[in-house]
């Protein structure tokens, strides 16, 4: 008979190494989701045991207590007690410790304890503690605290082995009998007690040599110093962008070169037509343009999943604490504005690490004004049309250079309207505390970078593969549909329903510079932007005929001013974002209200800032 | 009381300079003049490891300020406003 599935939590302090533990247990067995009517993210991952018996687990978001703070703790919390709806009470918890910071684990284990769930303590991070001559008496430690501890090593090969065998040793014997859950909220001088309690217990069991992590300690004299780490952070950002602008060209070309060899493919072998027609505008050269974009997305995620891992993105909140501070914001609202260069949707859910509801909304009202990857293929594909590729002092790359310029451009605004909103909208405004780890400084793990990658990969190739493949579906029915009568000479596209949508809002964009080509594509750029990219380059083929197999930037080279394609990147820094971006904003702050504030604000904002552009470019001759 | 035969005077962390290393003596989430409620300031303490005798070092300043601060508590580090850290008293 099958034993039935067994099911694992994982839980633990932030920084305790969960993940890299989840990550080794379930490699690439893994299933994201939400946790229903929340958007806490809820990762679930699947393994056997040595004994063949069949295992979930799911990998809750850290928390140094059970007393739910915040939405992530709350789920931690009710996960562990079954009270998360539509959730099974998990067979066996762990308790994830990272082994050179024992005192937070343990006493949220002494908490853990009084639900009565069957729990193993994991020391994570061993071989780390074994270096800095850290010995803990395992079977002593087991006694005191009256629970299974096992150590670990997730990110060796075969570190988990002991953890495996200690999990099939305990699912074999996992009484029926429940036990009595005893667990109520803490009052402080519990706290104080199972704290006292914890510290007792590692006095006992733990020998800590008196020196920290000389690393940490050399890398942070730096890092935090008071200039020079401000400087660091400065020149971390500045490589970041011109890696995703440089280092991915070669990748791009190789794919934009697949993508043409295709299209003429189709050309050569199909007749003419519209299934022709369909096949390369539509389909080949739409998709295919935003696909193109995977590498700099790929190495975007790769900076910020590196920095994570890392442990440096504390040391980027604790730098900007206060400098955000002026512009009203916290300190906690550095990392998930920095995961908005990403996307706005990871970097809006993440913020529900900051507890100050206001501190929280301000901070989701300027996510999408950080450059995020989709806005990548847009500026691209203008500053490589527009800009020369020459360097300037001898080695920054002018493209470069511009697309930083850009990126400062959002953080900037972002800033200013932070500080417009706490200057007029959040007037009793009582600084929120900030209180955060700074975790000891930790060699990125390459499987855990990869899962990362890969998942956020397999998102941007799944959106290209639905939501903009039916945009692109759609904006070349708009373009192809009505067809030009009979001996007609124009271009067929002037027929088009596309044309007379474009042409019905072009008055309303002409003193920003934007034609009706251009008008045509920002619609569909609402529904994801980096579709703009890809409908320029439907509409610009259609219009052109079957003949012109050129690149879309050689085509805006051509048919646009320079002011005009400035105007185009100053919208974008702003870009009324996208339908899923707004789509969380209203799920995240539970109302329609603000998401209508965050569209109208930065609709304006956009409009404006292309005004400005355009018109002094036109005057200082770019028209 | 023991305070009498402590050879160095209590002070809030808050007020501690860079370098400065210490005891923690007690909590006072009263005069800290945080947003968050004393309960909640006292217990966000006690949860991140600032308990009654964890020894203290202040590592690292903010530029703006010279806030916040990066303190080390026993061997993990934590960063924490001067304002929340009034809240700790050391000696």
């Amino acid at each position: 008979m099958e034993a039935p599935l067994l099911h694992l939590a994982l839980v633990g302090t932030p920084n305790s190494g969960k993940t890299s533990l989840f990550n080794a247990l379930t490699g690439s067995r893994q299933k994201v989701a939400n946790y229903p009517g929340v958007t806490v993210e809820r990762k679930e991952g699947f393994f056997v045991t040595p004994l063949g018996r069949q295992v979930s687990v799911v990998d809750l978001p850290g928390t140094y207590s059970l007393r739910g703070r915040s939405p992530d703790e709350e789920i931690t919390r009710d996960f562990v007690l079954g009270k998360a709806s539509g959730e099974t009470l998990p067979d066996l918890v762990l308790c994830v410790a990272d082994s050179t910071n024992l005192r937070l684990t343990i006493r949220l284990l002494l908490e853990l304890k009084r639900t009565g769930r069957p729990m193993i303590l994991v020391l994570n991070m061993f071989d780390i503690a074994s270096r800095r001559g850290i010995t803990v008496d395992v079977e002593r430690l087991a006694k005191e605290l009256g629970v299974p501890v096992v150590t670990s090593i997730a990110v060796r090969k075969g570190g988990t082995a002991d953890l495996l065998k200690l999990t099939d040793e305990i699912s074999a014997a996992l009484a029926a009998e429940p036990v009595e859950n005893s667990w109520r909220a803490l009052g402080v001088s519990e706290l104080r007690a199972t704290q006292r309690e914890a510290d007792r217990i590692i006095a006992d069991c733990v020998s800590l040599p008196a020196r920290p992590d000389t690393w940490t300690a050399r890398i942070d004299a730096i890092a935090l110093h008071p200039v020079g780490g401000l400087i660091v952070l400065a020149l971390i950002l500045f490589v970041m962008f011109q890696a995703v602008f440089a280092w991915a060209q070669p990748a791009m070309e190789l794919l934009k070169s697949g993508f043409d060899s295709l299209g003429e493919l189709v050309q050569a072998t199909l007749p003419d037509g519209l299934l022709q027609s369909f096949l390369q505008n539509g389909v080949i050269s739409g998709v295919g343009s935003v696909i193109v974009f995977l590498p700099q997305i790929i190495l975007i995620f790769l900076f910020i999943l590196l920095l994570e891992d890392f442990g440096y993105m504390a040391r980027a909140a604790f730098l900007m604490d206060r400098i955000m501070g002026g512009a009203g914001l916290h300190g906690r609202a550095f990392i998930p504005l920095l995961s908005s260069f990403a996307c706005a949707i990871p970097g809006i859910m993440a913020t529900r690490v900051i507890d100050n509801k206001r501190d929280r909304l301000t901070t989701i009202l300027i996510a999408p004004l950080m450059t995020c990857s989709a806005r990548i293929p847009v500026y691209t594909l203008i500053i490589s049309a527009f800009i020369p590729a020459k360097d300037v002092w001898g080695f920054i790359n002018l493209q470069g250079l511009v697309m930083f310029g850009l990126y400062a451009a959002g953080i900037i605004s972002a800033l200013l309207v932070s500080f417009v909103i706490k200057f007029f909208m959040i007037r009793d405004y009582a600084p929120a505390p900030f209180m955060l780890e700074l975790p000891d400084y930790k060699l990125p793990r390459l499987k855990s970078v990869a899962i990362g990658i890969f998942t956020r990969a397999k998102m941007f190739l799944y959106r290209a593969g639905t939501t903009i493949f039916s945009m692109m579906v759609l904006i070349w029915f708009l373009a192809s549909f009505p067809q030009p009568p009979a001996g007609a000479t124009e271009p067929a596209i002037e027929f088009s329903l596309a044309a007379m949508i474009g042409k019905a809002l072009e008055p309303l964009l002409a003193p920003v510079g934007f034609n009706w080509q251009i008008a045509v594509a920002l619609i569909p750029g609402m529904a994801a932007r980096e579709v703009a990219v890809a409908a320029l380059g439907t509409v610009y083929a259609i219009e052109g005929g079957n003949e012109a197999v050129e690149q879309i930037g050689q085509v805006l080279a051509t048919k646009w001013s320079l002011a005009t394609a400035l105007s185009m990147l100053a919208w974008y820094i702003f870009a009324p974002q996208c339908a899923s971006t707004l789509a969380v904003i209203r799920r995240e702050t539970g109302s329609w209200a603000w998401m209508g504030v965050t569209f109208a604000y930065m609709l304006v904002l956009a409009y404006a800032a292309s005004l400005v552009t355009y018109n002094v470019a036109v005057a200082l001759g770019a028209g | 009381m023991t305070d009498s035969i402590d050879t160095r005077s209590h002070m809030p962390l808050g007020l501690a300079q860079r370098g400065y290393t210490g005891v923690i003596q007690h909590l006072a989430a009263k005069e800290a003049g945080s947003a968050l409620s004393d309960v909640e300031l006292e217990s966000r303490l006690i949860e991140l490891g600032f308990v009654e005798g964890a020894r203290v070092e202040i590592l690292h300043e903010g530029l703006v300020g010279r806030d916040p601060i990066a303190v080390r508590v026993d061997n993990i580090t934590i960063a924490v406003r001067r304002r929340e850290a009034m809240a700790i008293i050391v000696a």
